[in-house]
């Protein structure tokens, strides 16, 4: 198996799904939710399960109110609604003109959040990602300081930062379309995602990465190419595993691991398993992509 | 530092006996764990969080900081006078605002707003002397207040400040409940003052800018007593005094934030991580034997008592003052570092069998294992652990929480991973 050789194909891959993700981001953008824009989250409960005649009245009762609705979504007993910031009080007013008609309405969860937080939330989700990346490349450019010449540790960094912003984009890009199509909404727990994504990510590149340098130090680097691709064989059964045992587990939390965590779920898994191929086949045939393009 | 399996041995058993004694379900016999307790955040145990602005425009610069103590200092007292269990009262400065973030768990989100959100503004307004200076805008006047003493009322210089202390008691004729008013000294000289120069009037009795009675003045009250009973009902009445009695908050609040969750949706969502976590452990084991045999059981053993410690660690937090807070995303950061733990065993694992494919006896294997395997376990572990230290520092409430419980999970799971496993597989392969 020579997956250096086969370099162009597996960047045009990940290439294939990162592009209409980023067209999505800028057509569409990502579907933000109240944390991020402020607002107010409501969920209410009924006995039975939910049909139209429930998300109807309440839709009349917050437009008789003058709160703008963003969104009502139901899901078997459930009702989810985003609305524009809303106070207390407009709250009460609407749970009790609800359970005038609607005598098993219970309020499970109300949420506002002021434009202000909401800012500051957008804000330190940008300087997260942006300051765990940049710790992230200097440890691994510390860490791989000692790796053989012709290559040097500063590319070890910066081809992990590489494949790091590749599972990003694809992870942001998904969501972007679902965002459109499904109103699945990004909020905090999502930057959460997205920073456990960029630890994982890298962490796998490691694995990689760490058995190239071992490999220089043995064989020397007279062929770059052929040790960097021996590496990748030598360590993609444990590359596969490391991943598989954290994919069972998110996919036992998706199928029974409750509502609320759902979408932060997928974002994990599509960003687990995204990490899993970037260290595989962007990260190390990046590197040897450089060393070419070094040497020429 | 070569210590001898044995003695690790002999540590590990007894660090598994130990948590298990922890996570043992406290009935009856062992009752030093009884007090230990998951100390659950409000998304699982219910509850209520606000954050407030204090709106600061009228304090110096130099009085915010102790403004912004004094309004923690009367939330703390409001809330303890209502007996809220661990609540959680901190203020925080960003970006020149100054904010206080409550949380109250078992509180809903109605009754927080009694406990802080009433301001408990008390005044005395009299019928003003025709001829005297009116206020500007009619705004300004309590609801009722116009009605009630006719438009020149005047606000009297006796307030919520000149409280002593106040109690609920109940009416001796009607037997509804009062507010029982006792005025400082000070106090008990403007209200005679008042009340004398208001004989047959009526004088109005505002809270928070609205008339809440307006008895009529049948004598001059000396003594400094007063009682307000506007159609209380016992609750009311006592969240009333209670407020009274806490006093006034000395800048107004702007509510920014306000989460209010319901217990049962929280304990819902609870059982289900935890079943789909305790799936997920039962998954990894097999996963773990198929793949590895023996090898495989020894992980998976490391792996249990890896979850048993990091719940113990859990537990017993609980009773320090870094209590770790368990959201529902923090329980996911702990189910997926179930399926992280393990990394370092499967890096290890694959080591070994490749020294044995390269014919070394199995004891050199073993040991090559786990040392070559070491420079990409801690690197990878390290890049991990400055996400959650980033996470950490930037994160709020149910971020924090994740990103803490994520951080412990991989400190320990390297120990499990590498000291558990490495001491039993020394000991069976003896």
């Amino acid at each position: 198996m020579n997956i250096i050789e086969r370099k162009n194909w597996y960047f045009g891959l990940s290439l294939l799904i990162i592009i209409p993700g980023i067209i999505a981001i800028f057509l569409w953008g990502l579907n933000l939710s109240i944390d991020f824009t402020g607002g107010s989250r409501l969920t209410l409960s009924f006995n039975n399960a939910v049909g139209n005649n429930q998300v109807q009245a309440v839709d009349e009762i917050l437009k008789t109110e003058k709160i703008k609705v963003a969104s009502i979504e139901r899901s078997n007993k459930l009702i989810f609604i985003r609305t524009s910031p809303m106070d207390q009080n407009q709250n009460s007013k609407f749970i009790n003109i609800l359970s005038k008609e609607f005598k098993d309405v219970k309020e499970h969860e109300f949420e506002t959040i002021g434009p202000v937080i909401g800012q500051e939330t957008t804000w330190n989700a940008l300087k997260a990602v942006g300051i765990a990346s940049i710790l992230i490349i200097l440890y691994i450019t510390w860490s791989f300081r000692q790796v053989p010449k012709p290559t040097s540790s500063f590319r070890f960094g910066v081809c992990a930062i590489i494949a790091l912003i590749h599972d990003v984009l694809v992870v942001l890009g998904v969501f972007a379309i679902l965002g459109h199509f499904f109103g699945v909404e990004v909020d905090s727990l999502f930057v959460t995602a997205i920073l456990t994504i960029i630890g994982f990510s890298v962490h796998d590149t490691i694995v990689v990465f760490d058995r190239i340098r071992e490999n220089l130090r043995k064989t020397g680097s007279s062929n770059f190419a052929k040790t960097v691709n021996e590496s990748i064989i030598q360590t993609i059964g444990r590359s596969l595993n490391t991943s598989l045992t954290v994919v069972l587990v998110l996919v036992a939390l998706l199928l029974f691991g409750g509502e609320s965590i759902r979408w932060f779920v997928v974002a994990l898994l599509i960003g687990i398993i995204s990490g899993t191929y970037s260290s595989i086949f962007n990260a190390s045939p990046l590197l040897v992509l450089w060393h070419e393009l070094r040497s020429k | 530092m070569k210590k001898s399996p044995r003695t690790l041995l002999w540590s590990i058993i007894l660090l598994t006996i130990a948590v298990i004694a922890i996570n043992l379900p406290s009935k009856g016999q062992l009752s030093f764990t009884k007090s230990l307790s998951f100390k659950q955040g409000l998304d699982i145990a219910g509850g209520t969080s606000l954050t407030f602005k204090a709106d600061m425009k009228e304090v110096s610069s130099d009085q915010k900081e102790k403004a912004l103590d004094g309004v923690r200092a009367v939330i703390e007292r409001r809330i303890n006078f209502f007996g809220v269990s661990e609540p959680i009262v901190q203020t925080a400065v960003s970006n020149d605002d100054y904010r206080v973030i409550v949380e109250l768990p078992g509180v809903n989100i109605n009754q927080a707003k009694n406990i802080i959100g009433t301001t408990a503004q008390l005044s005395f307004w009299e019928a003003g002397a025709t001829g005297s200076a009116k206020i500007a805008s009619p705004s300004a006047y309590p609801l009722g207040a116009i009605e009630i003493l006719g438009p020149d009322a005047k606000k009297t210089n006796l307030s919520g400040r000149d409280l002593q202390e106040t109690s609920v008691g109940f009416d001796a004729n009607t037997g509804k409940p009062q507010v029982q008013l006792k005025f400082t000294g000070d106090g008990a000289r403007k209200f005679a003052d008042i009340t004398k120069r208001n004989l047959d009037k009526v004088l109005a009795i505002v809270l928070d800018d609205q008339v809440i009675e307006a008895p009529r003045v049948n004598q001059a009250i000396l003594t400094g007593d007063a009682v307000i009973s506007g159609g209380f009902t016992n609750e009311s009445a006592s969240i009333l005094s209670t407020s009274l009695n806490a006093g006034a908050l000395p800048v107004p609040l702007i509510p920014l934030q306000q989460h209010g969750v319901d217990a049962t949706l929280g304990q819902e969502s609870l059982l289900k991580s935890l079943f789909a976590g305790g799936l997920g452990i039962i998954i990894i084991v097999i996963f773990m034997t198929v793949l590895y045999g023996k090898l495989g059981i020894v992980a998976s053993a490391a792996l249990i008592l890896y979850t048993l410690s990091v719940l113990s660690i859990f537990k017993l937090s609980s009773i320090t003052p870094y209590a770790i807070t368990l959201t529902l995303s923090g329980i996911a950061g702990f189910i997926l570092s179930i399926g992280m733990a393990v990394d370092a065993n499967i890096l290890i694992f694959e080591r070994i069998k490749e020294e044995r494919r390269a014919g070394r006896s199995w004891h050199e294997s073993l040991e090559l294992g786990f040392s070559r395997a070491w420079t990409s376990i801690r690197d990878s572990n390290i890049s991990s652990l400055i996400t959650c230290f980033v996470l950490y520092q930037f994160g709020t409430g149910s971020v924090k929480g994740f990103a803490l419980t994520l951080a412990i999970g991989v400190l320990i799971s390297m120990f499990s991973a590498i000291v558990v496993t490495r001491t039993l597989l020394r000991v069976i392969y003896k």
